[in-house]
């Protein structure tokens, strides 16, 4: 039988159709949902209180990762610690109560396995290429690396996925952001992923579901993937899918949650039809070439508000559209900057390497290539490294790395969301300036008052050592 | 949900764009475990600067926000639509909305209401001084002053809009078809669910390894 040339989004959501509306709104099949302590207890209570149980535990994950301090979870006699903001200490009560009232799967925060959802979904084989998997987050589109339709949703749609396993959705227009080439030396997926931000705009997929392709997409190991992926809900989309591979088959292989046996080739063999089709038919198509991408950071308060670390604080007047222009001089009254600065000579007071977009082992290793033998400046107050997951900083104390970092003066931490939301104790006080490489540079968003510039993990680590913003490619040279 | 035919009333005349939901109500208020109280919150950064929109007398209560585009971008924090519901706002107008935040208004009774830059100008213009009504039955935002902009919302959400409906007691009417689509994904993609070998996960309190 021979069918239209269709998209990888477009084959995915014709398998999750349970029932079509006379509108085009479809009843689409949830395959995978991870839950968290953040956007989940007013959903539990909405399933209590019209007795209403949890469909399909088997097809749930819940793990704590935005509220916990990252400071030591257990004292020398390996006791829980307990946690000193009652509000978070209730929160996170809460989803141990839940999980045990309804059935659902759980990670402790004292479990090695804890992590950022999103850290945690891939690493145990929890999201799977073709799956639709959803959580109350918007980085869920970070599980897209995988070839998952990933999606963040509200609260009323985590209790409605709980007690239905399912979701209304209306199907997306698509749009290709094709990559071309291949990435210079010291240009990581970050810089990637930001410059296509910068290209599209914060609202530019709006509507649409992303699918990243290219030589540069596919030269990337899935750690790279999911940072793209991750921050496609930054440039509006919900969802940013690269196509599964053999690279995706050999990363999920022999994970805990993955298939095993002759599920595991059936399940091969059904992803291996999923990439898009020759011929099949974009909405709108993006291109960008590797050459044109060098290492890059925010300047502002939104993503969209790009610079290559070469370039300067942009001038206000230089937006043709008036709309624009205001919104700039209030990012750099709020970020503190003079137009025409260079941004290498900005300098910063904290750094944070972590959050769901750069927290993997690869991150880790790559930040830790710049700090070797180097010790973050005097003038930075704190310097945080906070692995994705328990097995990301375990895996990086076997390789030694915690030393390197904590000899040049970093701290280590236990992992989870931290200082990417200001949620738990680590925060950026307000007019202080911090070189991160979360995925947010909203105002207010590491802590009130504080300025983000968000950055790859080497820019970050660059920038701990020299104490302002630099072009991590300099540094290199002097490494080599 | 209680069903919604007319907002009317005054409206904040604020016009800003990419307003994200940290600024609609921030990380700080995520730690709640109702939905109530959230007001108090919303827009607290706004609310620092005197003589803002928010606090001027002349807005107090008013069930509507006129806003800029990609209104409620960033987090898909639902917080943001039960702060605004908590501070009285029944209805959002703007140029564009991101769409998880459309998606969690209406989940809460929340009309977003979608008009072109022109009319969001007027409109602001409007607020300062008058009442607006949004009418979900003629599909229409009106002022005093005989504008009338013709809005457009898809007709699922506006029956649920209208009748107060729960969208959970809905789906599960069909469960009949998900339980055929669930024995169907078990024949054809077994995998889903035997990838929930999920032994040992549920484990708690051990210490890190
Ligand atoms: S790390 Fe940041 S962006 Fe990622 S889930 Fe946590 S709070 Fe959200």
């Amino acid at each position: 039988m021979s069918r239209e040339p269709r998209t990888l989004y477009e084959k995915i959501w014709a398998d999750h159709v349970v029932e079509r509306r006379d509108d085009g709104t479809c009843l689409i099949y949830i395959d995978r949902h991870l839950v968290h302590e953040v956007t989940s207890p007013q959903a539990f209570a909405g399933l209590r209180a019209a007795d209403r149980k949890v469909r399909r535990p088997d097809l749930t994950l819940a793990v704590p990762d935005h509220n916990l301090p990252t400071t030591p979870r257990v004292d020398a006699a390996g006791n829980a610690l307990p946690i000193a903001d009652p509000a978070s200490a209730g929160q996170l009560s809460a989803l141990r109560g839940n999980v045990a009232e309804f059935g659902v799967p759980y990670i402790d925060a004292l479990d090695a396995r804890q992590g950022i959802v999103h850290v945690v979904g891939p690493e145990q084989g929890f999201t799977l290429p073709g799956a639709t998997l959803v959580c109350g987050d918007s980085h869920t589109s970070a599980h897209g690396a995988l070839g998952a339709l990933a999606f963040g949703i509200g609260t009323s749609e985590v209790e409605h996925v709980l007690a239905t396993q399912t979701l209304l959705l209306k199907q997306s227009k698509t749009m290709e952001v094709r990559v071309d080439g291949k990435l210079g030396h010291g240009v990581s997926a970050k810089d990637v992923v930001l410059a296509i931000i910068g290209k599209i705009g914060a609202a530019g997929g709006t509507g649409y579901v992303i699918e990243f392709t290219g030589e540069v997409i596919r030269d990337l190991s899935i750690e790279g993937r999911l940072t793209i992926s991750n921050m496609s809900i930054e440039g509006g989309a919900r969802s940013g899918l690269i196509a599964p591979d053999q690279k995706t088959f050999d990363y999920l292989k022999g994970r805990p949650m993955a298939p095993t046996g002759e599920a595991w080739d059936r399940a091969v063999a059904y992803w291996k039809t999923l990439p898009t089709d020759q011929g099949a038919v974009y909405d709108k198509v993006v291109t960008l070439d590797a050459a044109d991408i060098a290492p890059s950071l925010t300047w502002g308060t939104s993503p969209e508000d790009v610079v290559p670390i070469t370039g300067f604080v942009p001038d206000p007047e230089s937006f043709a559209d008036p709309s624009k222009r205001a919104a700039a001089q209030r990012s750099l009254d709020y970020m503190g900057l003079t137009p025409g600065t260079a941004m290498q000579d900005i300098p910063v007071e904290h750094i944070f390497i972590g959050s769901c977009t750069n927290s993997r082992i690869e991150d880790l290793r790559a930040a830790a290539a710049v700090v070797k033998g180097r010790k973050v400046a005097d003038r930075i107050r704190q310097a945080l490294i906070v692995p994705g997951s328990g097995l990301v900083k375990r895996q990086a104390e076997a390789e030694g790395l915690d030393r390197i970092f904590v000899e040049a003066g970093f701290q280590w931490r236990e992992p989870g969301c931290s200082m990417c939301l200001a949620m738990n104790p680590d925060k950026v006080p307000a007019g202080e300036r911090c070189a991160s490489t979360s995925n947010r540079n909203f105002v207010g968003r590491q802590g009130p008052g504080s300025r983000t510039h968000l950055v790859s993990p080497a820019m970050a680590a660059a920038a701990a050592v020299t104490g302002h913003l630099t072009d991590v490619r300099e540094l290199m040279a002097n490494n080599a | 949900m209680e069903p919604i035919q007319q907002v009317s009333g005054r409206a904040y005349p604020w016009g800003a764009k990419n307003i994200d939901t940290d600024i609609i109500i921030p990380a700080h208020w995520l730690k709640t475990t109702t939905r109530e109280g959230l007001g108090k919150g919303a827009f607290e950064s706004v609310r620092a600067e005197p003589g803002n929109l928010f606090d001027d007398p002349r807005y107090a209560g008013a069930p509507i926000l006129v806003a800029g585009e990609n209104f409620g971008c960033g987090s898909s924090r639902e917080h943001a639509a039960w702060a605004l519901a908590d501070m009285g706002i029944q209805a959002v107008i703007a140029p564009s909305f991101s769409d998880i935040f459309s998606g969690n208004a209406f989940k809460n009774g929340i009309v977003t209401v979608v008009l072109p830059q022109e009319a969001i100008d007027r409109l602001v213009q409007v607020a300062t001084a008058n009442n607006i009504t949004v009418d979900l039955e003629t599909m229409t935002v009106t002022t005093d002053f005989q504008d009338r902009f013709a809005f457009e919302l898809d007709p699922f959400r506006r029956d649920c809009l209208m009748q107060g409906l729960d969208e959970i007691g809905m789906t599960l009417a069909q469960d009949t078809a998900i339980s055929k689509f669930e024995s169907a994904v078990a024949h054809e993609r077994p995998w889903i669910a035997a990838g929930g070998g999920h032994e040992g996960v549920a484990v708690e309190g051990i210490g890190r390894t």
